[in-house]
């Protein structure tokens, strides 16, 4: 057992290398995931499709790469697969926002729904229009050069990626605390009847747009690992970071700034889990039992309806 | 107490037996007593009207009746033999069936579905349905047992609820307020169907605000008030003005003879205020007004029109009470007037900015966990731009909380740990600052003791500013209303008519005349009599 946990702080936070190449890398998805969810659940809604709008978000952005080719600068490259990525997952999120709009389909069913079909897109892509040209390999080719997101420390994985999260994080911290637009955020996730009665704010409008900057903040998380981690689209591209996500914002209690905290907490707990299976043999799930019991355990301390709600859905979702 | 069925007269007309008897009951909650030894016979055959305001105990009586509640004492006895019911099963073993105001049925399910719930044993679709179809014909109640519940319209749904209770073997009906969720139309094919059920044999107790409706259908009537019986007497004994002398009771306990109350309710008289009535009301107030509705109608989700072409002004300084039975159309009488409810035909000028204090206060007009800073930057939630000047809010709050003597710590602490009474003032002040010319206030008492409510009643007397805003006023509570009010308007069956002052300040009996549609102002009920 002791072996076990050394394992798993060594694998998270032994060596610089554990710090910068493996914890930070992971924290980097859920950064940004984790906020789109939290952002999404403060103006309740329950998106806890962040997985599927991640996916998305890493088919577009491999496509564009993949398209527009080795001769395109990175200073245009980058932005663009960001941009694409975000709309992706923005669409992906918008589906299920149309559905609750138009035919008042509970996004908690339509946005697990669209996992799977997420998922499934990948599986046919990495076989059909995305395959690596030998035909081989269920996955795609390299991203050419330009498209590959810049290290933030040299010989250290550490890449963009991480710091895009991290702003946005500030973004959104500054945006609900302080602006007009963060204010109905708010107000319609805590009551929207009175939202409604007593501010005249429109309801709908400020959830469908809420909706789909969640999507975008997965489907840019998911440009991201695309860029800077693994230069290439596989199935296994997500080891379920769009579940964890939904830990990560109930860790935070859907405060921007400590979802910073909280993904990097999950990322060493990800990063811990493979060292320990590596050195000391036990099976990563273990991990992923302590993530449950986590989440248990924050939800034992909460008192907010909307995050007893959610979490029994997200503990659901990731099995 | 408790007599035996022997010592009634002996070789009576059978109707004349007693179905159901209520005696001595009485019901508290906690510290409130919702009945006091009311008491009520009804008997077989015939239909007995249960009479009172909000609050006077018909529903708590009804439903000792169908064993939703055990009285604290009483005695309930069932064709002359003494019960004590565990619960509704209890009572619809023993023959007793209710129709609750809000309809006991599954939207999803059908018809037969909803019947043969709470039955017993093994449930077979097509029997159930058979039984149905000829409960359906026998008693000529129209309805079609494969339909799915929530394609029918409101009548319709009724009409399975009395069936259910039918097919349940049923001999004593409850209908509790039958007609309020009815069309005129719909409302007089009820009664004339309650009618012929009692004439066949069947009993039925009739819970109901309107005066007339017991006056045309009911063959005995029962008035409570504050959870006392104070009349129960055959119809033909009664006379309308002695029936609203009960349910108000002006005249009980003073002293006041049958010829004196005749008397004193041939003064004051009710209209329906038409345009040119309405403007010949307010030509003593020179500014123009400051809302007005002209022609203005609405029919709600469920098709049930609420208003019905509503022409109103309101003017500066002038303090408006609008009186109305649940369901009569002031609820949406305001929200039209605070804009919150868009009409289905007719004008609403009224300024961009109305105060609106809705009844409920923490779900529609506060958020209970945000702070009051927040609270009330909330009233500019909508069009606020850009950033929120946080520091500039939290010094309005200060003075607001200063100003509107609301008792609160500081603007930081959350709008929950406020005292309701202090909740509301703060409502009340918000809604002031965000509209100076108009203030739509709607039960602001509910659920506060009474020097809260004193202080809210008085704030609404003395608003200020110049010109004084207008201020419309609804209550479920009519001394409410007349100790503020400088006009009084009554919603009935979706009209809204001005009711003049009587000559006599303590006189509430047109008031109560209009809310009951006893002046024939609204739907005239003229179900056939034997």
């Amino acid at each position: 057992m002791t072996e076990a946990l050394l394992a798993l702080w060594d694998g998270a936070f032994g060596s610089s290398y554990a710090i910068w190449s493996a914890t930070l890398v992971r924290s980097a998805p859920l950064l940004l995931l984790g906020l789109g969810v939290a952002l999404a659940f403060r103006a309740g809604v329950l998106n806890i499709g962040a997985e599927g709008q991640f996916l998305m978000g890493a088919i577009s952005a491999t496509a564009i790469a993949q398209s527009m080719g080795g001769t395109v600068p990175s200073i245009v490259m980058i932005p663009v697969m960001a941009l694409v990525g975000a709309l992706a997952g923005a669409s992906w999120a918008g589906i299920a926002a149309w559905l609750r709009q138009r035919f008042g389909v509970l996004e908690v069913i339509s946005t697990i729904m669209l996992n799977f079909i997420a998922l499934a897109s990948i599986s046919w892509m990495v076989r059909g229009p995305l395959q690596e040209p030998t035909r081989i390999y269920p996955q795609s080719a390299e991203i050419p050069g330009p498209a590959q997101w810049p290290f933030l420390i040299p010989g250290q994985r550490l890449h963009l990626g991480f710091v895009i999260g991290l702003l946005a994080c500030g973004i959104a911290w500054v945006v609900l605390t302080r602006t007009a637009i963060g204010f109905r955020i708010r107000a319609v996730g805590a009551s929207p009847s009175a939202a409604t009665s007593a501010g005249g704010i429109a309801v709908a409008g400020t959830v469908l747009r809420v909706f789909l900057v969640s999507g975008a903040c997965a489907g840019l998380a998911g440009a991201a690992e695309v860029g800077g981690v693994t230069w290439a689209l596989y199935e296994g591209i997500s080891p379920g970071y769009g579940y964890t996500a939904i830990a990560v914002a109930l860790l935070a209690r859907l405060h921007p700034g400590w979802i910073i905290v909280s993904a990097i907490f999950f990322g060493a707990l990800e990063a811990g889990a493979s060292a320990m299976q590596r050195d000391a043999g036990i099976p990563s799930v273990v991990v992923q039992v302590i993530v449950a019991l986590v989440i248990l355990g924050v939800l034992a301390g909460s008192q907010r309806r909307v995050i007893a709600g959610a979490a029994t859905l997200g503990a659901e979702g990731r099995r | 107490m408790t007599r035996s069925v022997s010592t009634e007269p002996v070789g009576v007309d059978p109707r004349d037996q007693e179905a159901l008897a209520l005696e001595g009951i009485t019901v508290r909650f906690g510290s409130v007593t919702a009945l006091e030894g009311a008491h009520c016979t009804i008997r077989r055959g015939t239909v007995h009207a249960i009479l009172g305001e909000n609050g006077a105990g018909k529903s708590t009586l009804m439903r000792a009746a169908f064993g939703w509640l055990t009285p604290d004492a009483g005695t309930i006895r069932v064709h002359g033999a003494p019960v004590r019911f565990q619960s509704s099963a209890d009572a619809i073993a023993q023959g007793i069936g209710m129709v609750h105001q809000h309809f006991m049925l599954i939207p999803a399910m059908t018809v037969t579905e909803n019947i043969a719930l709470g039955g017993q044993g093994r449930f077979d679709a097509s029997t159930t349905a058979a039984r149905i179809a000829e409960v359906a014909r026998k008693t000529g109640l129209p309805v079609d047992p494969t339909a799915r519940v929530r394609d029918l319209a409101i009548s319709a749904q009724q009409r399975v609820e009395i069936i259910k209770a039918l097919v349940r073997e049923a001999q004593i009906l409850i209908l509790d307020e039958p007609t309020a969720v009815l069309t005129p139309d719909q409302a007089t094919e009820l009664l004339r169907w309650v009618r012929s059920f009692a004439d066949a044999g069947g009993t039925v107790a009739l819970i109901t605000h309107k005066l007339r409706e017991a006056f045309t259908v009911a063959d005995y009537i029962t008035v409570l008030r504050q959870g006392r019986t104070v009349v129960s007497a055959a119809r033909l004994a009664l006379s309308e003005s002695h029936v609203i002398e009960a349910l108000t009771g002006t005249g009980t306990g003073t002293g006041v003879t049958p010829a004196s109350v005749e008397a004193s309710t041939v003064g004051p008289t009710i209209r329906i205020a038409d345009l040119a009535t309405e403007r010949r009301m307010v030509d003593h107030i020179a500014d123009a007004p400051v809302l007005r509705l002209d022609g203005v109608s609405y029919v709600d989700a469920r098709g049930v029109t609420r208003l019905r072409a509503v022409d109103l002004a309101i003017h500066p300084g002038e303090i408006l009470g609008v009186i109305g039975v649940e369901g009569s159309g002031p609820r949406e009488l305001l929200r039209i007037l605070a804009g919150r409810l868009a009409p289905t035909s007719g004008r609403v000028t009224r300024p961009d900015a109305v105060g609106f204090v809705p009844e409920d206060r923490l779900h529609d007009a506060v958020i209970p966990t945000f702070s009051l800073t927040e609270n009330l930057a909330l009233a500019e939630g909508g069009h606020a731009r850009g950033w929120m000047d946080w520091s500039r809010w939290w010094g309005v709050t200060r003075d607001l909380l200063a100003t509107a003597d609301v008792r609160a710590v500081g603007p930081d602490i959350p709008m929950a740990t406020l005292s309701g009474g202090n909740q509301q003032r703060f409502v009340m002040a918000r809604e002031r600052r965000r509209a100076t010319a108009a203030l739509i206030v709607e039960n602001p008492t509910r659920g506060l003791d009474l020097n809260a409510s004193a202080r809210i009643l008085a704030d609404l007397r003395t608003f200020g500013g110049n010109p004084r805003p207008a201020v419309v006023f609804h209550s479920t509570d009519l001394d409410e209303v007349l100790s503020v009010a400088t006009r009084v308007v009554v919603c009935f069956d979706g009209h809204v008519a001005e009711v003049q002052s009587p000559l006599d300040p303590n006189d509430r009996t047109p008031y109560t005349r209009a809310m009951t549609g006893s002046d024939g102002a609204g739907d005239v009920i003229s179900a056939e009599r034997r």
